[in-house]
């Protein structure tokens, strides 16, 4: 740990101490990461002194991955090994990529996310992106640390408000094999209204409109006495600057007359397009000019007005998920105070037109639209590692952005648990047996907004088991599902009457298992070197130590709350936890954990409750 | 779990067992109790915490969620009473009240195409909705007689379907 790190006593748990934790921005056409130094969220710089990690993952043949610029800088030259914009593929199946057609890549259609052939083997968009994370852990790391040996506390990576949960869960299986801790996902608009919000200590209504390269977010927040309440949240998860560089594309593709073109070229057109795009923010017209692999060459001009004309159809779709967050909101353009504007997509000017005259005021774009997100994450990853300081004393109140269901008979969504619902969020539903002695039964979760099951996205089948035989419709079971403040689902089920906890398989629709994460890790180059019961003694050794600085510190604040008794086992258990640490057998590590989680139970359920009666105090139950 | 989940929604929020509920009082009570119990509290505690966390917030969710609904209150207010609403089974309704449904659906029907029938549809469903919450509320508070709340409520239910349905068909008009 940095010597020079001086926080003032009872702003962290242990006052010694600083944890550095980062916020992730894991854009689809550039990352970044930002972290709180001295007070302020900053934006850590790579060697190359850019804040912004252009989100490109080039596969060598010798084994070697190339990450950012230098990935770039090759792209046109080797398109099918170099993948841009891969979180348009996170969580998704081949028949939900866009453009597949114009994609150099080599596809491989496998159940669940779809995979990339590439020279240095088969990459799943997970892996892909966690090369990406790892540049921008090894930068924090470089930035925060220095050459201390130490570990980032963790990371809170943002995702779409409007990702769904298997694209959920494909990131925060990047961030952990990319060696992060991750300590949240958060929604990108938020992260946002986080930065906007305390930077102008805004009070009241405020829409944060989020067009980034490959998503597109609106979200309608409640900003009151430091506490930031989602109300409505839409978008879509398949629409960003991206496109509007396709569009631009097929039209010079058009004017040029040119022939279908090979995935060199079409990376090389795609470039160019992208950087005239850009250069129309602020100009009249851009040229287009290349030669082609094929000898060909292009040299055309294109205005911004033709621009606009051709990309209007894109901006509309914007339009649509606006109005209905904010009739979801209940709300009407004229009690948002402000709108927000976040993704360097923003810079458009017809973008800023058209949410000018959605909304009926003009824009605030007094944050950098590409830095903003990272920034508001770090502020979150500071506070959630633990670093309170004075003034960050702020809550954050997320919602579901897509409702979650479960397939009924005639292949109909039966709701559960509605959209824009507060999280964490759970319900339960009860089930019964159709057949005399049935033992087990099938659920199949659905996520989205349409009647059919078959419109909606599947998330996963359960299967449950070990139901006690009897007579049909005499079993009661109960399955509760889960939403976590990350926005995602976990599943268990009981059976009420006799109290057998059914056995549940889960096999998600996307996203991976643990024993593909396992495998990814063994397989994954930074890995190979380092064994792999090293690595997971590690993990075991940090979380144990942080089980008994958590617990400890638990025990100075509370430990009123425990009998003589009580407080002997779990010191004791605290005792024997401090030696196993170093041991070398993970698995004594964890059976460590799990005591001492064990004999915390009752333990942390007071120490809730007491919270909780702290939070009433002074107040009286007026009646019954 | 040594929480004490059984607690009611009210008890959770340290407030009367009454329909009427002050707002900004309750949203208040929900921000100070989210504020100990939310799961960014303890990101960095140990798992059990970070567990008992996710339960409580969930569980303050849920009790805002329904005390916040004018109709969800009732039906829970009903429920500590020992009185079962009966919404699922008992469905039985006074035929005049289903024949203005009926009516009521055909005008949404009919509107369908038109934002501006629909908007004004909207307004006087409201208008409706508000003079029924009234009843129920002497209903549940001053008369305490729970028989005529239930199926005060049960007539709300109905309302609430044709406020989603109206929402539904302006949804679809901007797509």
């Amino acid at each position: 740990m940095a010597l020079l790190q001086i926080s003032e006593p009872g702003q962290s748990p242990e006052p010694h101490r600083h944890r550095f934790a980062v916020g992730i921005d894991l854009g689809t056409t550039n990352s970044l990461v930002a972290a709180v130094r001295n007070g302020i969220s900053v934006v850590l710089n790579g060697h190359d002194g850019h804040a912004l990690l252009p989100s490109i993952v080039r596969y060598l043949r010798d084994g070697r991955t190339l990450v950012g610029r230098e990935a770039e800088a090759e792209q046109a030259r080797d398109p099918r090994n170099t993948i841009v914009s891969v979180k348009r593929f996170m969580g998704r199946g081949l028949k939900d990529v866009t453009h597949a057609e114009n994609s150099p890549y080599d596809f491989l259609d496998s159940p669940g996310m779809v995979q990339i052939r590439t020279v240095a083997g088969v990459k799943s968009p997970v892996e892909v992106s966690a090369e990406i994370l790892k540049t921008l852990r090894t930068r924090a790391e470089e930035s925060l640390l220095g050459n201390s040996g130490g570990e980032l506390a963790g990371a809170v990576i943002t995702v779409p408000a409007y990702f769904d949960d298997a694209q959920r869960q494909a990131t925060k299986d990047a961030g952990k094999l990319a060696g992060l801790n991750v300590l949240r996902l958060l929604n990108e608009p938020t992260a946002a209204a986080i930065a906007y919000g305390l930077d102008n200590a805004a009070e009241g209504i405020y829409a944060v409109y989020d067009l980034g390269g490959g998503t597109f977010d609106i979200s309608i927040l409640k900003l009151s006495k430091g506490v930031f309440e989602v109300m409505a949240t839409h978008g879509d998860a398949a629409l960003g600057g991206d496109d509007f560089d396709h569009r631009l594309f097929c039209w010079a593709v058009e004017q040029a007359k040119l022939a279908p073109l090979s995935s060199e070229d079409t990376r090389l057109l795609l470039t160019k397009s992208r950087a005239a795009k850009e250069f129309l923010t602020a100009n009249a017209e851009a040229r287009i000019s290349a030669t082609l692999a094929s000898g060909e060459t292009v040299d055309v001009t294109v205005t911004q007005k033709e621009f606009q004309d051709m990309t209007r159809p894109l901006v509309a779709k914007t339009l649509g998920p606006s109005r209905k967050a904010l009739r979801d909101a209940r709300l009407d353009w004229s009690e948002v105070k402000g709108v927000v504007m976040v993704g360097g997509a923003t810079r458009m000017p017809h973008v800023q037109q058209a949410v000018a005259e959605l909304s009926g005021q003009t824009p605030l774009n007094n944050l950098d639209p590409d830095k903003v997100v990272a920034l508001g994450a770090a502020i979150q990853a500071n506070v959630l590692a633990g670093n309170k300081a004075s003034g960050d004393d702020w809550l954050l109140l997320d919602v579901i952005p897509l409702s979650l269901g479960i397939e009924t008979m005639g292949g109909l969504a039966d709701r559960i648990i509605p959209r824009n619902s507060t999280i964490p969020v759970a319900r339960a539903q009860e089930f019964t047996t159709y057949k005399d002695g049935q033992t087990a039964m099938s659920i199949h979760v659905v996520q989205g907004e349409r009647e059919l099951v078959s419109d909606c996205r599947s998330l996963a089948r359960f299967e449950l088991r070990g139901i006690p035989p009897m007579v049909a419709g005499a079993a009661r079971i109960r399955v509760t599902f889960q939403v976590d403040a990350d926005g995602l689902l976990s599943v268990s089920a009981r059976e009420s009457t006799t109290g057998v906890e059914a056995a549940i398989a889960v096999k998600p629709s996307y996203g991976l298992t643990d024993e593909q994460i396992t495998q990814m890790l063994r397989d994954s180059f930074d890995h190979a070197k380092d064994d792999v019961h090293l690595r997971a003694l590690k993990e075991q050794q940090v979380e144990g130590g942080r089980m008994l600085e958590a617990t400890e510190a638990a025990l100075r604040e509370d430990a009123d709350l425990l009998s003589a008794e009580e407080s002997a086992v779990l010191r004791s258990e605290l005792d024997s936890l401090r030696k196993t640490l170093s041991c070398t057998d993970h698995r004594t590590i964890k059976s460590g954990i799990e005591r001492v989680n064990r004999a915390s139970e009752a333990f942390a359920g007071r120490r809730m409750d007491r919270s909780i009666k702290r939070a009433l105090a002074g107040r009286k139950v007026e009646s019954l | 779990m040594a929480v004490d989940l059984n607690q009611t929604h009210f008890e959770l929020f340290g407030l009367p067992v009454r329909f009427t509920v002050d707002a900004a009082a309750l949203e208040a009570r929900f921000h100070e109790l989210q504020r100990e119990v939310h799961p960014d509290r303890f990101a960095a505690a140990a798992d059990t915490e970070r567990r008992v966390s996710m339960q409580l917030a969930t569980r303050v969710n849920e009790a805002y969620q329904t005390l916040k609904s004018p109709l969800r209150r009732a039906v829970y207010i009903l429920q500590l009473r020992g009185v079962d609403p009966e919404f699922e089974t008992n469905t039985a309704m006074p035929p005049e009240f289903l024949m203005e449904q009926m009516s009521w659906r055909e005008r949404i029907e009919a509107g369908s195409e038109k934002p501006e029938s629909l908007l004004r549809l909207q307004a006087g469903l409201r208008d409706e909705s508000r003079k029924i919450y009234e009843a129920l509320h002497a209903q549940l508070d001053q008369d305490r007689d729970d028989e005529a709340a239930s199926q005060t409520t049960r007539v709300l239910m109905f309302y609430e379907k044709l406020a989603e349905e109206i929402d539904d068909k302006l949804a679809e008009l901007e797509t």
